[in-house]
């Protein structure tokens, strides 16, 4: 089976988001980055389903030249390809994303390299979207089920579940599909130390991709108000205990 | 005119539906035109009184014998049968899971741009939205182009306020439906265990972090969560330790939790929890660190380790408990 991960490369924010004079951006100075956490799944489930049934995996993102330290972390993880879509770092809308991961896949088939199944993260951690992954299906033909937390491939069929309100939905579709999963899925794996020099020297495959113009357009960002509160102190250590149960008679909690 | 796709189980109408078709009572005001609502479901069980007090003038009820499981696909394209039919301005839908997931389907079809998760829009050309990023911790202003514009509604962006139409009209609408559009459709369903209190639901919510220590070490916040009628959750990086599943998490990319009482225990308060936790009522603090930036969202705090203070907790409620039954 041939399985496709696709990623985006977001700032790791810590507890406090500042942005930029122009207020375009985060503020990056003082940050690392990361993967979105529902695509670092997707990047471990494609492992998982090639080392259990063999098959290929590549990793794909669309972004700045220094996406390849995102592209890198997945091949560490046992990823077989990696494939950077380069940007000159402006933010590309859903649809235009999308267009270009379209391009890059039929690229491939083209050469002889069809997926079984092209792997999202269900939105993007930063922008949010919703939808870059169910516009890659509606373009290249394919069947998507969204938010999976669980998924099996039996027979050429992925039997795909989602969360509903505490309980699972169950959906089965053919293969090939797109897939857009969600934290918790798996627990992805760390990294080995031979994974990372590995993943050193293996080939970033580079196409750059015209950029088609935004039909959704950032003006800019800003945080929301928020009030500081000045939490009451009630105490220090387990001697506090009794003053908090008192709060939580006086809150109608204590039972 | 403006069309809200409107969720609903077995008659209910979902109260994110609601919070959308008050945000779209409002556009509509801006822009003098009717509120209308598309909902997929059977005929006897419309709740077309209940869209008539929140300011629907006319129900389009999507009627075909395959709907009767949720088919993304299949809705999404009855969506745009329907507006080619009556040519709405805008059409929304609440950002639910199912309503962000239609509304993408739609664009995709359509060929449109989708503004998801809303909390503002402005009418103009383009119009001018304002749009949640990472989960709520920032803002983004954007422009939205489009011969008819799609966006969906943040969750409790706004609340729910009825304000009734004079009168609603009710229209069936049989959309051409082929096979390709139930490609994806659900093939079953599994209820969730009844008995356990649900995160989303707690009135009290005891939460652990790194800071708990370990998995054995979250045994007296379950205690704590018992004694109170609560759930417990916890962290990201509880999760991605592996001592908890991540069904606990609250946070960004796990559950979102709206209790009376969020008790944060050894939590330093990561924007992408904190967002998860925004609706909570209160919260209290347990933590060693008294400059933790969780501080500055609590309500009240004790300083300490939540291997102390926890136990201690739990004996004097104990001791409460046992009183009151005496």
């Amino acid at each position: 089976m041939n399985v496709l991960a696709c990623v985006k490369r977001v700032p790791a924010t810590a507890s406090r988001i500042a942005l930029t004079p122009d207020e375009q951006e985060i503020d990056t100075r003082f940050l690392a980055f990361t993967v979105s956490p529902h695509e670092e799944c997707a990047v471990e489930e494609a492992v998982r389903l090639t080392e259990a049934d063999g098959g290929t995996s590549t990793v794909l993102t669309l972004g700045p030249d220094a996406a390849v330290e995102q592209l890198q972390d997945a091949l560490a993880l046992g990823i077989g390809r990696a494939v950077l879509l380069e940007t000159d770092g402006r933010e590309w809308d859903p649809a235009a994303t999308a267009g270009a991961i379209v391009e890059a896949v039929r690229a491939d088939a083209a050469a002889g390299r069809e997926y079984d199944l092209l792997l999202f993260g269900n939105e993007a951690a930063d922008t949010g979207d919703y939808q870059v992954g169910i516009r890659v299906a509606r373009a290249l033909g394919l069947p998507c089920v969204t938010g999976v937390k669980a998924l099996e491939i039996e027979d050429r069929t992925a039997i795909a579940r989602r969360e509903l309100h505490g309980g699972w939905e169950v959906f089965e579709v053919p293969l090939p599909a797109v897939v857009t999963v969600k934290e918790g899925i798996n627990l992805p794996r760390y990294p080995s130390i031979p994974g990372r020099i590995r993943a050193k020297k293996q080939p970033i495959e580079r196409i750059t991709p015209d950029w088609p113009g935004n039909s959704l357009v950032k003006v800019r960002l800003k945080l929301p108000a928020e009030e500081e509160k000045h939490a009451e102190i009630l105490g220090h250590g387990p001697e506090a205990a009794a003053r908090v149960a008192n709060v939580l008679t006086e809150l109608g909690l204590a039972r | 005119m403006i069309l809200g796709l409107v969720e609903h189980d077995r008659g209910e109408l979902d109260p994110l539906s609601l919070e959308m078709l008050t945000f779209s009572r409002r556009l509509a005001g801006r822009l003098e035109a009717p509120v209308e609502a598309v909902l997929v479901g059977e005929e006897a069980s419309l709740p077309v009184e209940e869209l008539r007090r929140y300011g629907v003038s006319a129900l389009h009820s999507v009627e075909h014998p395959r709907l009767g499981d949720y088919a993304p696909e299949a809705c999404a394209e009855s969506v745009v049968q329907l507006m080619a039919a009556v040519e709405p301005q805008v059409v929304l839908a609440s950002a639910s899971d199912r309503g962000n997931e239609v509304m993408a389907h739609v664009a995709a079809r359509a060929n449109l741009p989708l503004a998801a998760n809303c909390i503002d829009a402005e009418p103009g050309e383009p119009y001018f939205v304002t749009r949640v990023r990472w989960g709520g911790s920032l803002l983004e202003e954007a422009h939205l182009s489009g011969t008819v514009k799609l966006l969906t509604v943040a969750e409790h962006a706004l609340s729910a306020e009825e304000s009734p139409a004079d009168a609603i009209r009710h229209t069936p609408f049989t959309p051409v439906l082929s096979d390709e559009e139930f490609r994806v459709q659900v093939s079953a369903r599994v209820e969730p265990e009844g008995d356990k209190v649900s995160l989303p639901t707690a009135r009290v919510v005891v939460g652990g972090g790194r800071g708990v220590g370990s998995s054995e070490a979250f045994a007296p916040l379950d205690e704590l969560a018992e004694l109170l009628g609560g759930a417990v959750g916890c962290s990201r990086a509880v999760t991605g330790l592996g001592w908890r599943p991540h069904s606990d998490q609250i946070g960004q990319t796990g559950t979102r939790i709206a209790p009376d009482l969020y008790i944060a225990c050894g939590i330093s308060g990561a924007i992408q929890h904190m967002v998860g936790c925004k609706a909570a009522k209160r919260i209290l603090v347990i933590n060693t660190d008294p400059n933790a930036p969780v501080l500055v969202r609590a309500d009240y705090a004790v300083i300490g380790d939540v291997n102390e203070v926890v136990p201690a907790l739990n004996a004097e409620l104990r001791k409460g408990q046992a009183g009151g039954a005496a």
